[in-house]
């Protein structure tokens, strides 16, 4: 059974602040929840799923927020793959739905990470001792943004990519930023500017690096009959994918691609589509260097060419070929609770349905893709690809 | 020079001792599979190339390249992570030490290094040949 287009997603909220000190991170889900909803136009008594990732919801898997909430469910799944969550739980979603499991899914995230003064990118996180790579790995001081540094510089070192070509991709989504009153970053920076940011890790320097904030997001997701009896755009699910990418005991570790190479070829052949059919992407850009590895990895490019592709505005909407994260990213906007899927779903939502800034909105916009990374690009990670079509 | 971090205690997982009471004298141990005959790291009770717990620990050479790296500026003091692939063809995460962190590159020959941490103990580091 093909699950394309067997659920479509009808609500999508971003929470607008930045910086929540007087909320806790229950009533940020909450507050996303509600916000969903609203957009959908369905309201909590119409939920029978709840999604969430393990890692940014208080409480068991999602118990607590279930009962916070108030909801009377049917099917839940608190699977946490990091950042990419968001967009495996679309997938998640889909297929319960097309089995009958629920007929309306709500999707949360929320985080405060910044009013916690966490030192996101570059203090090393030691996790649980029970994890079995962290003897090994947490002694060496391995933070995001060095980790993320490595790779970056093998990729430089094998297929010659610049420091420069990386800074076009903090560059465009600039472009972007400008157009979003809600940016943490609204200010348009040029490639000199990049280049000369304090070096964090080299060779990523401070503005390679994405935002610390609060905040979060929500999606719902329903039947096919659900979304044409509401009276929001309709935005299909047709395609879905993800892959994992491991060490593999370190033999042949090879840091050069991600597991977006395979969840992207499986979201394409469900969708039917091409990359060169992709009108608008969301790339998780945790960092300059995620985006060029990811767009190499869903074929919009050749791998190696990511550098050169992404440079001279190729990213910026209305001058490139592929205009992505039209909201500013979590390079300028957003990156509510160190997770960047939610909202690369929820700009793939509006650039489809239209509702994206006029100044980004995309001419043609009836397939878009979001695509996401959790973990470390350099470690252990999940890549998942979600395609939408306008209806 | 740069200033040596401080290097925290490490406490063996179940298994595991045998590699960090050989890095306190010297040695780095890898696990090898005796039923599909290849090595891997970090060390594991199950191969995690077919599953076997047929396993026994050998001494590696100690040598390698520098697979990738970076110079960790945002550390206090700086410090340089990388990932070596030894000899045997296994890539492990490390510090480089004892070097300018300017002058390292990848694919440049380095050997292991024994840096002691806060528990007494000792920690597998790399220097340039």
């Amino acid at each position: 059974m093909s699950l394309k287009g067997k659920a479509y997603i009808v609500g999508a909220y971003e929470h607008p602040t930045r910086k929540a000190p007087d909320k806790s991170l229950a009533q940020l889900h909450a507050e996303v929840a509600k916000g969903a909803l609203d957009d959908a136009g369905l309201s909590k008594s119409d939920v029978d799923g709840y999604f969430c990732g393990s890692g940014d919801t208080p409480g068991l898997g999602g118990l607590s927020m279930i009962e916070y909430m108030g909801l009377k469910l049917r099917h839940m799944d608190a699977t946490d793959t990091g950042g990419s969550s968001y967009l495996v739980h679309v997938g998640h979603a889909l297929e319960a739905i097309a089995t009958g499991r629920c007929n309306v899914a709500l999707v949360t995230l929320a985080g405060r990470p910044r009013s916690e003064g966490m030192q996101t990118g570059t203090a090393p996180r030691m996790g649980n001792v029970q994890q079995p790579d962290v003897q090994f790995e947490f002694p060496y001081g391995p933070t995001t943004a060095n980790m993320y540094a490595m790779v970056a510089r093998r990729h430089m070192h094998e297929f010659g990519t610049t420091s420069e070509q990386l800074a076009w991709v903090k560059v465009a989504a600039s472009h972007h930023a400008q157009h979003n009153p809600h940016a943490m970053l609204p200010k348009v920076v040029t490639v000199e500017e990049v280049v000369n940011s304090p070096m964090v890790a080299d060779p990523l320097h401070r503005l390679d690096c994405c935002v610390i904030s609060d905040g979060g997001g929500a999606l719902v997701i329903a039947r096919p009959e659900i979304a044409a009896s509401l009276k929001r755009p309709k935005v299909k699910i047709i395609g879905v994918g993800e892959a994992n990418k491991i060490q593999a005991g370190g033999v042949g570790l090879d840091l050069t691609y991600s597991g977006g190479r395979e969840s992207g070829m499986a979201a394409f052949e469900m969708a039917g589509v091409k990359p060169s059919d992709i009108k608008y992407a969301s790339i998780y850009d945790s960092f300059t260097i995620t985006v060029v590895m990811q767009i190499e990895d869903l074929g919009f490019c050749e791998k190696g060419m990511g550098g050169k592709f992404v440079a001279d505005g190729n990213l910026i909407s209305g001058v490139g070929k592929l205009p992505f994260n039209t909201d500013g990213g979590g390079l300028c906007s957003n990156h509510p609770g160190n997770r960047g899927g939610m909202t690369k779903v929820i700009e793939a939502v509006r650039q489809a349905r239209g509702e994206a800034h006029p100044k980004v909105q995309v001419k043609t916009h009836d397939i878009v893709l979001a695509h996401g990374t959790g973990g470390s690009l350099a470690t252990r990670h999940v890549g998942s690809t979600v395609i939408l079509e306008r209806e | 020079m740069m200033i040596e971090r401080i290097y925290p205690a490490v406490v063996a997982t179940p298994g595991n001792e045998r590699y960090w009471e050989a890095a306190k004298a010297g040695k780095l141990m890898l696990k090898w599979c005796e039923d599909c005959k290849k090595p891997h790291h970090y060390p594991r009770a199950v191969c995690p190339h077919c599953m076997s717990s047929n396993l026994e620990w050998k001494q590696a050479t100690g040598t390698g390249v520098v697979y990738t790296y970076s110079i960790m500026h945002a550390g206090k003091p700086a410090y340089v992570i990388a990932y070596v692939t030894l000899e045997e063809g296994v890539t492990m995460m490390t510090n480089i030490v004892d070097v300018e962190p300017a002058k390292v590159r990848v694919g440049q020959k380095v050997k292991v290094v024994f840096k002691p941490n806060e528990g007494g103990g000792s920690l597998p580091c790399f220097t340039p040949v």
